[in-house]
């Protein structure tokens, strides 16, 4: 998977990077540097805030996104937010089958098997197996980001993008969505952004490192955090700024 | 008092301005009073006259000719609610949709045109929409209908939906669409299956609301739906109405006639308290879980 | 999302409905219309002068009672009343805006009417009887009374849209004149100054919805053709005269006459409403 990026406006620009097929690859910078600005764009989210453009191309596999359907793209792209956000009007298992019933598909005799693989998936199964059917909102703040991962992968999507998933969470709540994402390795291409560096040191396989909207330095991550290219770089993961 | 002398050194004025202060406070309240006094007055009027008058029959049966006792409204109950029944018809699909459309496209030229529209038409008297449904139904039929008067209260219904629609909609908060439009879901059925569902209770509030003000609407139907004496099923027809029922019957010089339409106003004021004691509720509950 | 435009076609529909309804009517008479007070089914001649001058007395004599009382009301609500208070006072100013119009017109021919005739005219007759206004014999119903109820029923109307302005006005400008020294009353002032085209805006409305108002005030107005100085006597006004004479009407030119009436009537509204809304957003929108 080849991907590139460039942008003119004032919030990022000149952002260039490859994002490599079933790795995690981390998004660092101080706050206000446009991580989620290029988060969301990659699935086009940035859509829903008037006026606002993306100038430059974004491929996947090669193919511009912009010139397929923001709702392709989406279902190809997942996200996880910041805060979790289940749906408050549906039930857990409401919640994970959401995407595929708006979208169209029920089969109804899928959907148990569905609900099940994506749940455990997400390593919710075991919490929530005999209570399937009670309101999401029920759920704790770390069970519900982990309903909507579950939520999210129910889609089938290549990718996924989690916008700081874990800063609303416990540190408990936090190591489990880690272990997810380690686990994902293997079936999805995540780009996390994040504004803990022990984060992502943790999980990601790549980083980039963003200051006022441009993109510093991108390489593999423990070169990262060992031996950065960039003075910047170096002062931002030693703590000197941001 | 001393203390403040010395600083300020004006010690008349500021008496002075102490006692506007007292007095403009006063006067604020006093205009409170004021205010809700009728209401309490007509409230407790209403009650009383109306109470006293309210029997099975007034449910039950129909109007009594000239100088004959007794009767009741039913036919003017019925009517009212068929009535309701076709306004509903159209203004809650129209008023949802638009409250819809210019909450979750607000920021564009037209969903501004089409909210300011809607508040002008709110504003619209309520005989003007009688004529306008005179206009374009009663004058080809060539007689007066239900459905004439159904349409008219359909028109007026429609700005009060779009409105409590369109402030539900905007306290759904921003996540939920974000986590719906991630799931690959098109904008249209992010709106009406995630966003709506979820204000769904905040937008029946605003169908009752409408509903308990058509009920009470009269203007419009004077020359739509007309009045009945009679039980009338068919919606082509002329129909009977409470609040019509109730217009007739005031200005007639028939004492047992205005014990009637004093049943009928306390049933209307009725279902006015209950609907909004219920949108009282369900919006402060919606209020808490937001917040 | 056709169904906003639908709203849209509709406003432009209703107008172009009554403007072509209204042709006889306009034809015939012109803008004589709008200047003549002759209004005579049997002779087929009709001008409206009467009932533009009902409806415009009685809307802004309503709107002289009601603002002060309003504006009272909005800062007691928003300024004064402790929290246990505002909740159920606010839900019942809500149940007042809510009442039918034909139970306000109900209780003003039996309740208030009887009480201005009794009460409220004799001693304004006896104390300011040199005035024009108050002077002639005292029906109960009338212009006057028309006035009081049209103020009762736009009063919630008003003070509904003036406490959300003043709501809409950051407490950091009242606690600035606080720091200054100012008294309670002086913060509110300012506040209600900052506040002025939006409570302009409700007043607006509120006129709109007194020009517009109909049931209410074809009971107790007295319907009756006539322009008089004093407010005793009784009136008609454009909302009225429609109710009262539409449905039996005789010719075609008497329909036709009393929708001109109502074209103006929506003239009159539309434009009105415009303006409060746009004033009101005025003042919400910046905050």
């Amino acid at each position: 998977m080849s991907f590139c990026f460039f942008n003119e406006r004032p919030a990022i620009e000149d952002i260039n990077l490859r994002i490599r097929k079933n790795r995690v690859t981390a998004i660092i910078g101080p706050s206000g540097c446009g991580k989620s600005t290029f988060l969301r764009s990659l699935n086009l989210m940035h859509e829903m805030t008037p006026k606002s453009k993306v100038i430059g191309s974004i491929k996947i596999h090669g193919k511009d996104i912009s010139e397929s359907n923001a709702v392709d793209v989406r279902k190809n792209v997942g996200m996880v937010f910041q805060k979790p956000n289940p749906f408050p009007s549906m039930s857990i298992y409401d919640n994970v089958i959401a995407g595929l019933k708006l979208n169209g598909n029920k089969k109804n005799s899928d959907l148990d098997d569905i609900v099940e693989k994506n749940l455990k998936h997400a390593g919710l199964w075991e919490e929530v197996k005999d209570r399937l059917k009670t309101p999401a909102m029920s759920l704790s703040g770390g069970q519900q980001q982990r309903l909507c991962i579950a939520r999210t992968i129910a889609v089938n999507p290549e990718i996924i993008l989690m916008d700081e998933p874990t800063s609303a969470l416990d540190p408990i709540s936090t190591a489990k969505i880690e272990e997810l994402i380690y686990n994902f390795k293997s079936e999805y291409s995540i780009i996390i952004v994040t504004h803990n560096m022990q984060q992502a040191a943790r999980v990601s396989d790549f980083t980039a490192f963003l200051y006022l909207g441009k993109l510093i330095e991108f390489s593999k991550t423990r070169r990262m955090f060992t031996n950065p290219k960039e003075r910047l770089t170096e002062e931002y993961v030693t703590g000197k700024f941001g | 008092m001393t203390g403040i002398e010395t600083i300020s050194g004006r010690p008349k004025n500021l008496t002075r301005r102490k006692l506007v202060n007292k007095i403009m406070i006063s006067l604020c309240v006093v205009a409170g009073i004021i205010t809700i006094l009728p209401l309490l007055y007509i409230f407790f009027y209403t009650t009383k006259s109306g109470l006293t008058s309210l029997n099975l029959d007034f449910f039950t049966q129909l109007p009594k000719p000239v100088g004959e006792e007794g009767g009741g409204m039913a036919n003017a109950i019925v009517g009212s609610l068929v009535l309701i029944a076709l306004g509903s018809v159209i203004g809650i699909p129209v008023g949802i949709l638009a409250g819809i459309y210019v909450s979750e496209y607000s920021g564009s030229i037209i969903s501004t045109i089409v909210k300011f529209t809607t508040d002008v038409l709110s504003g619209i008297p309520s005989i003007i929409i009688g004529i306008f449904a005179y206009g374009i139904i009663v004058l080809p039929m060539k007689r007066f209908s239900a459905i004439a008067g159904g349409f008219a209260l359909g028109i007026i219904m429609i700005p009060t939906i779009t409105k409590i629609t369109e402030e539900m909609l905007k306290l759904v908060p921003q996540t939920l669409r974000e986590a719906s439009l991630a799931l690959g879901v098109s904008r249209w059925k992010t709106s009406l299956f995630v966003v709506v569902k979820t204000a769904s209770s905040g937008i029946i509030t605003g169908v009752l609301l409408a509903i308990a003000r058509a009920a009470g609407e009269t203007a419009p139907l004077l020359f739509t739906s007309f009045g009945n004496s009679f039980w009338q099923t068919s919606i082509d027809e002329p129909m009977a109405a409470l609040p019509l029922q109730i217009f007739a019957y005031a200005i007639s010089p028939y004492d047992d006639w205005h014990r009637q339409a004093w049943a009928g106003a306390f049933v209307l004021i009725l279902l006015v308290f209950v609907v909004n004691l219920i949108v009282r509720y369900v919006t402060r509950n919606k209020f808490g879980t937001s917040q | 999302m056709i169904f906003a435009f639908l709203i849209v076609g509709l406003v432009f529909f209703i107008s172009y409905e009554m403007f072509v309804d209204s042709a006889e009517s306009r034809h015939k008479f012109g803008f004589d219309f709008i200047f003549s007070s002759n209004w005579n089914p049997v002779t087929e001649e009709f001008g409206a002068l009467p009932f533009i001058y009902g409806t415009i007395i009685s809307s802004i004599l309503a709107l002289l009672i009601s603002l002060p009382v309003s504006i009272g009301v909005a800062v007691f609500l928003s300024e004064i009343a402790p929290k246990s208070v505002r909740t159920p006072f606010s839900f019942l100013i809500e149940i007042l805006a809510a009442i039918p119009s034909i139970i306000y017109g109900f209780w003003g021919i039996f309740v208030f009417a009887p009480f201005m005739r009794n009460t409220v005219q004799p001693i304004l007759q006896s104390t300011l009887g040199f005035l024009p206004f108050f002077k002639g014999v005292i029906y109960g119903t009338g212009l006057l009374t028309a006035s009081f109820i049209l103020a009762i029923m736009i009063t919630p109307i008003i003070a509904a849209i003036t406490r959300d302005v003043l709501k809409a006005i950051p407490v950091s400008q009242r606690e600035a004149a606080y720091a200054l020294g100012a008294t309670r009353w002086e913060a509110i002032k300012m506040a209600l100054l900052n506040a002025k085209s939006g409570i302009l805006g409700g007043a607006v409305l509120g006129l709109g919805r007194a020009i517009g108002e109909t049931m209410a005030v074809t009971m107790v107005i007295g319907n009756k053709a006539q322009i008089k100085a004093s407010l005793f006597e009784p009136a008609y006004s454009m909302a009225s005269v429609i109710a009262n004479e539409f449905s039996e009407a005789s010719g075609s030119m008497h329909i036709s006459s009393l929708i001109e009436v109502g074209l103006i009537l929506f003239g009159v509204t539309f434009v009105i409403n415009s303006l409060a809304r746009l004033l009101i957003y005025s003042v919400t929108r910046k905050a």
